[in-house]
């Protein structure tokens, strides 16, 4: 039986790969997916088939679990996705934890029969034992509560921007410090009597840390670190995979890893930042720290005047960001597309790599008000005809088109690629106030002389345009 | 030796990942995050076997908890990657 089970597992394993390669194309895409969730069912299924399992927690335990995870899947809305994402994510982080932790209890009252348990003849010595559950704790530990921080801001229940405090660098350093030498003690003397309250201390500075990472990280960088996050939660699940010797949680949770960093990479590069950058300069905290002092104003322009420019507009792009979503604008901008493109106009929508407030935010939500595909643009492509467009429509994106990062080299954000809209003959910029963005930052873009602002909620704004064209 | 085995295993695994990941266009960012997202779900094999011991009271809780967790993770994970997909394939048809 063991060996079936083994061979599943191999078999899943192989599902999971196809499954995430075929997630890589739009055209294979939903089927990678439920390869994957195949694959999933057969790892479950054979596990299923150990002999030495008792069914009645178990039946209890997915049941319930699969209950909850089918109602918050099918009534998030679109623009909820980032942080239902995030808190799957946290989920997924505190189960590998626990799995850490209930191997820790299996072996607690006698590491030697424990050891001996193993019929695979895995793991070495306690100390070893000791360390993969260290680890998974840890990794699984900081998922949790990073994601579940991440939840927090996303949603909006605790304030989106950084939250940053004097010594802050400091006490993180030290709960790390902490952490290191409190797993590492745990470690080596597993079988010693002050164990169980070095573990403890191990899984809440694990919990801690995540928490803290988190907390200084502002909105616009949630892309990179949803991203970090997902590839911890893989890893997590790959060292729960060392704790108990299973090949797939090992494969399938490094696969994930793996894929993770990557994005985590595309991110950082589409904003020229480096990683710990991202994770400890509390960006955004400081408000107005550096930039050229902007001359001029901002020149407001009503929607009927900004009607009789798109009316005669040959070509326009869309260039979407955070506030499309929060105002839920994405089907106005769609109808408005639509108008325009029977006008004889060609319609474009930019998209940036971390407009939004995860990887490919925007995009999922032009697909869910069912904008064409050939439409969505990426960032270098419209930056080669950005010159020939006659307007440019900016839909609460802000740092993203921000003009600094190309010519004020004292600007924070200097270096990182932006759509050049700056470039295109006109531009409107949609957006509720006169405040700065999330960055803290000035957008030089609103004070020159091709931009106008249309000021007002995003949907309204667009309707507004929309019902221009019907009359 | 089969603790080399996995580790062996770890380190392929983690070649292959970078492999597959590094083309992705953009559009498809969330939707493979929220799929990989739902593959690391895969603790749910931990998790069952922790919360369908026999004996062992605690760490049979905290199976369970594991396993209404990774299940949660599991569930929800594929089926929003599924409606999010559901929407690209859409408009491809029109």
């Amino acid at each position: 039986m063991q060996f079936a089970i083994n061979i599943s597992y191999i078999v899943a394993a192989i599902l999971f790969v196809f499954g995430i390669k075929m997630l890589g194309s739009a055209t294979t895409a939903v089927k990678g997916n439920r390869i994957s969730s195949l694959g999933m069912l057969l790892a479950v299924v054979a596990t299923l088939a150990r002999s030495d399992l008792g069914y009645e927690w178990i039946a209890g335990g997915i049941l319930s679990g699969a209950i909850i995870g089918f109602i918050a899947a099918k009534r998030v809305q679109m623009t909820g996705m980032p942080e239902l994402v995030a808190l799957f994510n946290g989920f997924g982080g505190l189960a590998s934890l626990l799995v850490g932790w209930a191997e820790y209890e299996k072996a607690r009252p006698d590491w030697s029969a424990y050891l001996q348990l193993d019929e695979n003849n895995a793991v070495p010595a306690p100390w070893f034992s000791a360390i993969v559950i260290v680890l998974a704790i840890v990794i699984g530990g900081i998922t949790f509560t990073g994601s579940i921080v991440a939840y927090l801001k996303l949603s909006g229940k605790i304030g989106g921007t950084a939250t940053v405090f004097p010594g802050q660098k400091a006490l993180n350093l030290l709960v790390m410090v902490g952490l290191v030498a409190v797993g590492a003690l745990f470690s080596i003397t597993v079988e010693g009597i002050n164990a169980q309250f070095l573990f403890l201390t191990t899984v809440a500075l694990s919990l801690l840390i995540g928490m803290l990472g988190v907390m200084p990280i502002g909105g616009g960088d949630m892309p990179v670190v949803i991203a970090l996050l997902n590839s911890f939660s893989g890893l997590a699940a790959a060292a729960a995979g060392f704790v108990i010797s299973n090949t797939v949680l090992v494969v399938a949770g490094c696969l994930v890893g793996a894929s993770g960093l990557i994005l985590t990479v595309i991110m950082c590069k589409a904003m020229n930042r480096t990683l710990g950058n991202v994770l400890f300069g509390g960006f955004g905290a400081t408000s107005g720290g550096g930039g050229k002092q902007v001359e001029g104003e901002m020149k407001g322009i009503s929607v009927e005047d900004a009607y009789y420019v798109l009316e005669a507009a040959q070509s326009v792009v869309f260039v979407p960001g955070y506030g499309m979503a929060v105002a839920q604008a994405q089907h106005a901008v769609k109808e408005l597309a639509e108008i325009l493109e029977r006008n004889g106009a060609e319609v474009r929508h930019a998209v940036h790599p971390v407009a939004g407030r995860m990887p490919g935010h925007m995009n999922v939500l032009l697909a869910e008000a069912d904008v064409a595909y050939e439409q969505l643009c990426e960032m270098d492509d419209v930056n080669a005809i950005i010159s020939t467009v006659d307007v440019a429509i900016v839909i609460g994106a802000n740092d993203v088109v921000n003009p600094s990062a190309v010519d004020d080299e004292s600007s924070p954000i200097y270096g990182m690629p932006i759509i050049n809209v700056h470039q295109a003959k006109t531009v409107f910029a949609l957006k509720r106030g006169q405040g700065a963005g999330f960055s803290g930052l000035v957008n030089t873009l609103f004070f020159r002389d091709n931009c106008r602002m249309i000021y007002g909620d995003a949907k309204a704004t667009v309707s507004g345009l929309v019902s221009q064209f019907d009359e | 030796m089969e603790l080399i085995l996995l580790l062996f295993t770890f380190t392929l695994a983690a070649f292959l990942g970078f492999e597959l990941v590094s083309k992705v266009p953009s559009q498809l960012h969330t939707p493979l995050m929220s799929g990989s997202n739902a593959i690391s779900g895969i603790t749910i094999v931990g998790a069952l076997i922790a919360a369908g011991q026999v004996e062992g009271n605690l760490s049979k809780w905290l199976g369970f908890a594991a396993l209404v967790l990774a299940t949660i993770n599991v569930v929800g994970g594929y089926m929003v990657t599924d409606r999010m997909l559901s929407m690209f394939k859409a408009k491809k048809n029109d």
